[in-house]
């Protein structure tokens, strides 16, 4: 078993070198990302500086909600947020490289990379994170554990199926890259804040489509206890694992037929 | 130069309408968070009520291609390549040069990206707009300053090319410092006291939250003058500085044999 | 037989915008109905004008693109289909792309692949040694890719082909923009190959010295088609190529119209530099100079080889080929 990852083991490695070499730009990459979150929280900061509650939720509340967004979707813009450079790779004929050798194709260009620079992004929602928790005075249980564990994996799934599917429409729409940013980094946005705000279109997209309130909101609802939004009952917060493997099944396909149409065995 | 910079922008057609679509997302997240937060705060939110709020939402998305808040490193390229050599041979003055060709992007731009955020805005909520005239004249005055007060703003981070060899930090500095201080994300009017001091005390508002407040009618008359002076001023003040900064990097260039 | 190619077809859809808004529709036949079989072991030179197909039949052979008709099969798997195990038993290597990764010293590559290859520890680094030595790559091995120049790069890319010891190397235009030294010594590296490990070898190439001195079998395409299968000197004879030799004389002579077995292409003005053609089956270099050195002095001499192009163009301008030319635009590579 250990001997199957071998390679993976080898791609990965040499990246991770290659880019902790540098190491003065690679600090200043990771407080780059660092800065990109705490501005980000600002929004969260600013609005309640004004107001006690947002979508029924209070301050520790939505810290709580946009943390576990940005945790999930930063660790899994880490692992395969590079995906976003299939255009380049096919430009390059990467890609061709790829199929010239005897592993599978999305396994080579998922560790083609890894963007360590996100950790900046990591440690600061996980910072926020570690602060809203007892903030919010849960009524711990130890199924109340086994879901923020479970809404965490989940959730990095789901984003991680986002990048899939984004990279997968590249295969058509070469100039596309802004278009689906607004699925991946928008969906960030989404589920960064309460889904309850959304009216009920909105709520019912970022909920089934783009299963962002999914990642944070729902699950945050379990484990303060709290009722959802018309349409978006609390038991829903355990179902991100459901929505994680739909997602992965729709982004998994469409990179097969994505693939098929380089191939030309396709269209 | 200005019809230049027109044209190079033409070539990315389908570029513009993803960008067109991924504003409208954004925007319309963004206008539910605005509106969520005025419900909570009664209903107005420091002179916002929801329809206010959520036409700053649009309005701020539309602004974001003109003004160009994601940065530009075009001329920091052109000094770590080198080729800064050949705009400086040029008979026509470099910054002015430039400004010129941003315009034209700006103008480019402007509808395709700006237009359909406004139109998915205007009928998913209704956007209050003024019925007058005069704040859509003041408005394009101050929209054309914005543009070029952003320029100035990103000349001047880009001449840190001549000092520094990897620009990253800087660029990603600035463009989430303008982002955030020009009223990008959330009205400046919303800041806690002395977070509205700092972003005051900076360009980037000129950059965004004046043009809006302007054209909707919150700044009318004396008040929206003064901010236009405002923005003259920084404008002003941010070109020359350029000049004085990009003589001095021309200057090492030089001296070093660049 | 270790690549067995019957009736193979691919087309493309190329859409051009005309005018503002509309766009036409071609079907570029890139790939016209190929037939061809090769012995393991064996070396074929692949040849044909760009545009003629040669690319495109390679990433079929290979398992990069499928076929629109007919069958390929690549030691004995469809390509497509059993991609991941024929990337065991074959090398590839693109003289204008690169394999290997960018920014990482060579050493660190050869790593990789023996890790994506699945070699046993043990076993490889020998086999690495000995391309490192054959392919002289010791200077450069631990030097980040991107600095190589081009020829250390082909062959680093060479031996990263060759490490897990396919039974097929395919080379797409390997000496493209080397210098004469180092097309030599690549010629001479892949003879040895052949002759100690039996690999199958099939170049694509504009280079006709390549051929001639690696390869006994050509297989030269034009539009899609296979228009000669054979050999090389069986290619020269059919198409009558000329080779022609430029004399540079010691004093002015008239234009040498009656050297036997040879045509005058041009004489320079001053007479002291004379161009004549003459085809291999008709008489030999050595002929020609022994009769033109009777009639004048000659100072220096130079010969120039018929080229790819001027062969394949001769091709077809020359006998009525196999299968005549109707419908099927020129193919883009």
């Amino acid at each position: 078993m250990v001997d199957r990852l071998r390679p993976y083991r080898e791609l990965i490695g040499s990246r991770i070198r290659s880019q902790t070499a540098y190491r003065r730009s690679f600090a200043l990459d990771v407080s780059g990302s660092v800065m990109v979150g705490l501005v980000e929280f600002a929004e969260v900061y600013i609005i309640f500086a004004n107001v006690d509650a947002l979508g029924g939720l209070d301050f520790a509340g939505v810290a709580l909600v946009f943390a576990l967004a940005h945790l999930t979707f930063s660790v899994a813009d880490l692992i395969i947020g590079h995906l976003d450079n299939l255009p380049t790779y096919l430009r390059m004929g990467t890609l061709d490289a790829f199929l010239l050798r005897p592993l599978p194709v999305l396994a080579q260009l998922v560790t083609s990379d890894v963007s360590l620079r996100r950790f900046g992004r990591i440690a600061v929602a996980m910072i926020i994170l570690a602060i809203a928790l007892p903030m919010n005075d849960i009524d711990w249980t130890p199924a109340r554990v086994a879901l923020l564990i479970i809404a965490a994996t989940a959730g990095t799934a789901i984003f991680a199926a986002l990048f899939l599917a984004a990279a997968a429409v590249q295969f058509w729409l070469v100039e596309g890259r802004e278009f689906v940013n607004a699925f991946t980094y928008g969906g960030n946005y989404a589920a960064s804040f309460p889904a309850s705000v959304f009216a009920v279109p909105m709520r019912a997209f970022f909920t089934f489509v783009v299963p962002a309130a999914f990642v944070a909101y729902l699950p945050t609802l379990v484990l303060l206890d709290l009722p959802g939004p018309v349409g978006l009952p609390q038991w829903l917060g355990w179902c991100s694992p459901v929505a994680a493997v739909a997602l992965w099944c729709a982004a998994l396909a469409g990179w097969r037929a994505g693939l098929r149409h380089y191939s030309g065995a396709g269209s | 130069m200005f019809v230049n910079g027109f044209r190079r922008w033409a070539t990315y057609r389908l570029a513009l309408a993803a960008g067109a679509f991924t504003n409208t997302v954004f925007g319309l997240i963004r206008a539910f968070i605005t509106v969520g937060a005025i419900g909570a705060a009664g209903g107005t939110l420091a002179g916002y009520d929801a329809a206010a709020g959520v036409t700053y939402a649009f309005l701020a998305q539309a602004l974001i291609a003109p003004v160009n808040i994601f940065g530009w490193d075009e001329l920091a390229q052109r000094v770590r390549t080198g080729d800064i050599a050949v705009d400086l041979a040029r008979p026509i003055d470099p910054q002015l040069a430039y400004l010129a060709a941003d315009l034209g992007r700006a103008v480019y731009t402007f509808i395709p990206r700006g237009v359909p955020p406004l139109l998915v805005g205007a009928a998913v909520f209704g956007l209050a707009m003024p019925t007058t005239a005069l704040p859509y004249l003041l408005g394009v005055v101050a929209l054309v300053l914005a543009i070029m007060v952003s320029f100035a703003g990103r000349w001047l981070v880009n001449l840190t090319a001549f000092w520094l060899l990897d620009l990253r930090g800087v660029l990603t500095l600035y463009v989430l410092g303008s982002g955030l201080l020009s009223g990008h994300l959330l009205p400046v009017h919303w800041f806690p006291g002395w977070l509205a001091t700092a972003a005051n005390a900076t360009p980037f508002p000129s950059i965004v939250q004046t043009p809006i407040d302007i054209v909707t009618g919150r700044a009318a008359g004396a008040e929206a003058l003064a901010l236009i002076g405002v923005q003259l001023g920084w404008l002003i003040v941010l070109l020359a500085v350029g000049r004085l900064v990009f003589a001095a990097g021309t200057r090492r260039l030089v001296v070093q044999g660049g | 037989m270790i690549i067995s190619v019957r009736d193979l077809r691919r087309e493309f859809v190329v859409r051009r915008p005309t005018g503002r808004l509309r766009r036409t529709r071609t079907v570029v036949r890139a790939v016209d109905g190929l037939d061809f079989d090769v012995d393991a072991g064996t070396a074929i030179g692949y040849i044909g004008a760009n545009g003629a197909g040669k690319s495109t039949t390679i990433k079929m052979l290979t398992g990069i693109l499928k076929p629109t008709a007919g069958s390929v099969q690549t030691c004995g798997l469809v390509p497509m289909r059993d991609r991941k195990v024929l990337a065991r038993r074959i090398g590839v290597v693109f003289g204008q792309r690169s394999q290997l990764w960018w920014d990482l010293p060579l050493a660190q590559s050869f790593r990789t692949l023996a890790a994506i290859h699945r070699l046993p520890e043990t076993g490889w680094p020998a086999r690495r040694d000995e391309l490192v030595e054959r392919l002289d790559l010791g200077d450069f091995i631990h030097t980040p890719v991107r600095q190589l120049s081009l020829g250390q790069r082909i062959r680093g890319e060479i031996a990263a082909a060759l490490l897990h010891s396919p039974e097929l190397l395919i080379l797409d235009e390997p000496t493209i923009g080397l210098d004469v030294l180092s097309k030599e010594r690549l010629r001479v590296f892949l003879a040895e190959q052949r002759a100690e490990h039996g690999t199958t070898l099939l170049l694509t190439t504009h280079d006709m010295d390549d051929v001639q001195r690696l390869c006994e079998r050509i297989i030269v395409v034009d539009r899609g088609r296979l228009a000669y299968d054979g050999t090389l000197p069986g290619l020269a004879a059919r198409v009558g190529a000329e080779r022609v030799i430029t004399l540079d004389l010691t004093e002015p002579a008239p234009p040498l119209r009656d050297v036997p077995g040879t045509r005058l292409v041009d004489v320079e003005p001053d007479g002291l530099r004379q161009r004549l053609s003459f085809s291999p089956h008709e008489t030999t270099a050595a002929a020609v100079l022994a009769r033109v050195g009777q009639l004048v002095g000659v100072r220096d001499l130079a010969i120039d080889e018929p080229d790819i192009e001027d062969v394949v163009r001769r091709l077809y301008l020359g006998a009525p080929s196999v299968g005549s030319s109707d419908g099927g635009v020129h193919a883009e590579q």
